[in-house]
């Protein structure tokens, strides 16, 4: 019965408990023994929250037995990203410097998911400050791939791929800045969704790059994705960056799930040389498929993506640097004295503290992105990067001409093994190759499985990009070819994957 | 333009008011030397007369009333806080001594 609850879609979920087949403190509580069984060996959670959880869950089924409307996903439980702030429960950003912090607010897109009544499993694991493409610079240790313990599980969010790939929630709340959720999606065999920047509210999300950071839904599979979009988007008077606009139709998109008709561009830059070949091979299947569905396909070049990659880890340095100058240990998060000084002052302090707290590849992005904006070179760096922002915010407009949507691989690569790549700063940066873009022009990208590929039997997704406001096309298109995908393979591409060993079968859950 | 010395990544760390041991700043000049090479590239791109983007969707003194609403108590805005005296934050000294 357990193990029927946590393999449920969400929105399987929500529908038994609208019926009241199960209760949400049953729903919740299977998931809770799920955490104890695997996460010993996946290491997705930094922090479980049964109490407050079970609390939501028993809200939730005391309110619907009194008759009371509530919101579909009322009683289903989710995971969320360390990342956004929840008030009560520590929040550490993947960091040692705020290791223990217990914020005295919700972020926003929380408050949406108690609104709701999502009980509230905890907090997933992630790169520190996000900073990174396989959870590897969590400061609290990796989280590891459910379909090869000894991979990745993608990054920043790899807690929360990691969670919703091995059953430990059914949904789960990432950020995106320059890939984070779509690459964990892509190479754990989940969805993966990033709204149109603005289009969900930043505020309570501990922030990396300002103008690039996007809260999304992560989950296993397109209409649950879009069932969370909807619940997380809108707009909100406490991020003046927010869009004010309704939420794009993102559920009756997924559910229509029709490309008859509709113009699919292929970018000539996203894949080919340096992907690998089985990640090709499922994107061009993936591609044909959709043709047979009636769509066509376009080719689109754009050119100034090349630069893509440089002008992003320009861009979101600088804007870290600015971020993360308010971890100064003098409000809040770790403080630390400096070693033989007597009376040390209050920069002194700082300077101590961000060293401890910090790991190797924050302090790297925040030097870097210092230097990017110092006199002397911030025209040459930073102002550069942000006219090139420009090119490619062009070349997606002149796509977007021509095409409805534009598909490419999300990632080059499989799942890499962990410490493959981790002292490679440039070698890890590659990972976000093909997801970069789309941060740096706000327009909305989502990855959804494509199959296995054939060297290595790892998970590989396939990115839809879409014009800014209109996610709704990104579902669209996403719900027709997972529809089609999940016929050829007689099921969702997740159940290929090994089954975790559990602590409950007496055995030491480890691969 | 893309070199970057071990001096220079001193007093970015100092900019940046992190405290980077010897060894770290070896570690980091050799590191940030590679990455500043490839970022460089931005300057091969043809951006004559391209306007800069610093945001992806372009707003206008976004505002709100200037009007009173509840905020975060003393309590709750101190509850995180190292050292705390008097409803304040208690740091160290912010001023040279004489």
């Amino acid at each position: 019965m357990t193990s029927d609850i946590t393999r449920a879609s969400a929105a399987e979920l929500a529908d038994r408990l609208y019926r009241k087949e199960i209760s949400a403190v049953e729903a919740t509580q299977a998931h809770l023994d799920r955490i104890a069984a695997v996460d010993g060996s996946v290491h997705a959670f930094l922090h479980v929250d049964a109490e407050g959880a079970l609390a939501t869950a028993r809200d939730i089924d005391r309110r619907r037995a009194a008759g009371e409307d509530l919101h579909i996903l009322a009683g289903v439980p989710i995971a969320v990203k360390d990342i956004a702030t929840t008030k009560g429960l520590p929040t550490t950003a993947g960091s040692r410097i705020l290791e223990g912090w217990i914020p005295p607010y919700d972020a926003t897109i929380v408050a949406k998911l108690k609104d709701v009544g999502m009980p509230i499993l905890g907090k997933t694991n992630m790169d520190e400050f996000a900073m990174g493409s396989s959870t590897e610079h969590s400061a609290f240790g990796p989280s590891h791939n459910p379909w090869d313990l000894e991979r990745i599980p993608g990054g920043s969010g790899g807690g929360s791929s990691a969670a919703v790939a091995s059953y430990q929630a059914p949904l789960a709340i990432g950020t995106d800045t320059g890939g984070s959720i779509r690459q964990p999606a892509a190479v754990t065999g989940t969805v993966g969704g990033k709204p149109t920047y603005g289009g969900v509210s930043r505020y309570g999300l501990i922030a990396l790059a300002s103008s690039l950071d996007q809260a999304g839904p992560v989950s296993r599979s397109v209409l649950d994705a879009a069932l969370l979009h909807s619940v997380i988007g809108g707009y909100d008077p406490m991020d003046s960056t927010s869009i004010d606009a309704p939420v794009p139709p993102v559920v009756e998109a997924a559910r229509l799930a029709d490309v008859k008709g509709m113009r699919i561009g292929v970018v000539k830059e996203l894949g080919g040389e340096g992907y690998q070949a089985g990640v090709r091979a499922r994107f061009e299947e993936s591609v044909q498929l959709l043709v047979d569905a009636g769509a066509e396909v376009v080719e689109v070049s754009c050119p100034s993506f090349e630069y893509a990659l440089a002008t992003y880890y320009l861009i979101l340095p600088a804007e870290a640097s600015s971020n993360l100058a308010r971890f100064d240990s003098m409000r809040y998060g770790l403080r630390v004295l400096p070693d033989g000084v007597d009376d040390p002052s209050a920069e002194q302090v700082m300077a101590a503290s961000r060293d401890a707290g910090f790991g190797d590849e924050v302090k790297r992005r925040i030097i870097l992105g210092t230097y990017a904006l110092s006199s002397g070179y911030y025209d040459a760096y930073y102002g550069s990067a942000q006219k090139v922002r420009t090119l490619i915010q062009r070349d997606f407009a002149a796509a977007f001409d021509k095409a409805d949507v534009l598909v490419s691989p999300t990632t080059p690569t499989t799942a890499f093994k962990i410490g493959e790549k981790v002292h490679d700063p440039l070698a890890m940066y590659l990972n976000d190759i093909a997801t970069i873009p789309a941060n740096l022009a706000g327009i909305p990208g989502m990855s959804l499985p494509s199959g296995l590929a054939d060297e290595d039997g790892l998970p590989v997704g396939i990115q839809i990009l879409a014009p800014a406001t209109k996610d709704e096309r990104l579902y669209r298109v996403g719900a027709a070819l997972e529809a089609v995908l999940i016929q050829r393979w007689g099921g969702p591409l997740l159940a290929k994957a090994p089954e975790l060993l559990t602590t409950a079968n007496g055995r030491e859950a480890r691969s | 333009m893309s070199a970057i010395s071990r001096d220079d990544v001193a007093h970015l760390a100092m900019l940046a008011r992190i405290d980077l041991s010897d060894a770290e700043l070896d570690k980091m000049a050799g590191e940030l030397a590679i990455i500043l090479e490839s970022v460089a590239r931005v300057n091969e791109a043809a951006t004559d007369g391209v306007p800069p983007t610093s945001h992806p969707l372009p707003l206008t003194n976004v505002t709100r009333p200037d009007a009173v609403r509840p905020s975060l108590t003393a309590e709750e805005a101190l509850s995180g806080a190292p050292a705390s005296e008097q409803q304040r934050f208690s740091v160290p000294r912010i001023l040279d001594e004489d």
